[in-house]
């Protein structure tokens, strides 16, 4: 499988202190990481196209430990995550499919235990095209408070021949969470959901 | 603080190829940036200067932010640029209040020095609506491979009552600089101008 060739890396951080309600205590932390790559399939139509998840896994693992140092260097601050692609013009939304397995893998992987499923979204578009990256909590995907998600994207990706990848983390609930449902205090952390 | 903060966002760009060449080493830039209360929105006022009292904190705190999200010395920054944007409910003045009579100050004192004028962009506009951060070299406005932009923005801000503040710094000029002009090996560093 072909060599991951990154074009541009871009991490953005927020830092939220409210929104219009009470000040929080600690201010809520979103980071997205992105990485612009070439993609080797654009083009034309590939049908054997798999290996590549094995190629994306080092990145992503770069990309999942630059979100952590971002936060502040602890994994354990990490309570949401999400994960999305925009593909190119050139590319397919199949190319987008790639980033589950390597995605999600790199952020369990340095986040330990995590046991629910990322949430993840896909496009295809050009230059400037805006992701919505969804977000739930990483240990139960009920959990009411960390439904959340950040809007990434870059001005100049992807490229009619890139795909954009994103991974993204939060430190905690919505600012100022406040619709009921399943508590991160009442997670069984059973089987991922609740 | 005088400033009544939301929220604050930083970004890094990292450029490791363009057009199939390596950049080595990759240029690098950041921009913090802060979402603040318009204290004169939806009136007129003629004395503006809570605001640029509000730019002198913001030149400080957002400088720090970016020199360290880059992760380098403070005096090893290149180029720099500021620019604000002003929710529906506010005048372009607000803008200019906040960016021109206070914020370089603590821009420089931070970076160590600064002899050119800080490029500089404004705009009133709706929530989401991007910023393009005119760069220029810190000591010699005319070094040509330095002049450049970056592009920011905030889904949900400004709100009609906000005003989005950016300050961005880079330790590079454009990846592939080559149209001629003024070197930064050149540099004279007495008028800020060459």
């Amino acid at each position: 499988m072909p060599e991951v060739q990154v074009r541009k890396k871009f991490t953005a951080v927020e830092e939220i202190f409210h929104e219009g309600g009470p000040v929080a205590s600690v201010p809520l932390r979103r980071a997205a990481a992105l990485a612009v790559i070439h993609n080797p399939f654009a083009g034309r139509y590939v049908e054997e196209i798999a290996g590549f998840m094995d190629d994306l896994k080092p990145l992503g693992l770069e990309m999942a430990r630059s979100l952590v140092a971002a936060l502040g260097g602890d994994p354990k601050v990490v309570e949401g995550y999400g994960k999305g692609a925009i593909v190119g013009a050139a590319g397919e939304l199949e190319h987008g499919a790639l980033w589950h397995v390597p995605g999600g893998y790199a952020m369990r992987e340095i986040l330990g235990a995590a046991k629910a499923i990322v949430a993840a979204t896909k496009k295809v578009g050009g230059p400037g095209t805006r992701l919505d990256v969804p977000i739930t909590h990483i240990n139960a995907s009920y959990v009411r408070s960390h439904f959340d998600a950040m809007e990434v994207g870059l001005a100049d990706a992807p490229r009619a021949d890139e795909v954009l990848l994103a991974l993204v983390m939060t430190t905690g609930p919505r600012v100022h969470a406040r619709v009921g449902g399943l508590k991160a205090s009442e997670i069984k952390g059973e089987d991922g959901l609740r | 603080m005088k400033a009544s903060i939301r929220k604050i966002a930083t970004f890094v760009e990292e450029t490791r190829n363009e057009m199939g060449r390596a950049i080595d080493p990759p240029t690098r830039r950041a921009a913090a940036v802060a979402v603040i209360e318009n204290p004169y929105a939806g009136k007129y006022v003629e004395d503006l200067s809570e605001l640029m009292t509000i730019g002198e904190e913001l030149g400080e705190l957002l400088t720090l932010r970016a020199v360290a999200a880059l992760g380098i010395a403070a005096t090893s920054v290149e180029s720099y640029g500021k620019a604000a944007a002003v929710g529906e409910n506010g005048e372009i003045e607000h803008a200019a209040a906040i960016l021109h009579p206070k914020l370089g100050a603590p821009v420089r004192r931070v970076l160590g020095k600064g002899a050119a004028l800080i490029p500089s962009s404004k705009k009133r506009g709706g929530m989401g609506i991007a910023l393009d951060i005119p760069l220029g070299h810190k000591d010699a406005a005319f070094v040509r491979s330095h002049f450049d932009g970056m592009e920011v923005r905030i889904n949900d801000a400004p709100r009609a009552n906000e005003i989005v503040v950016a300050v961005a710094i880079t330790d590079s000029g454009r990846p592939l600089a080559r149209v001629g002009g003024l070197t930064k090996d050149q540099i004279k560093g007495e008028d800020g101008l060459r």
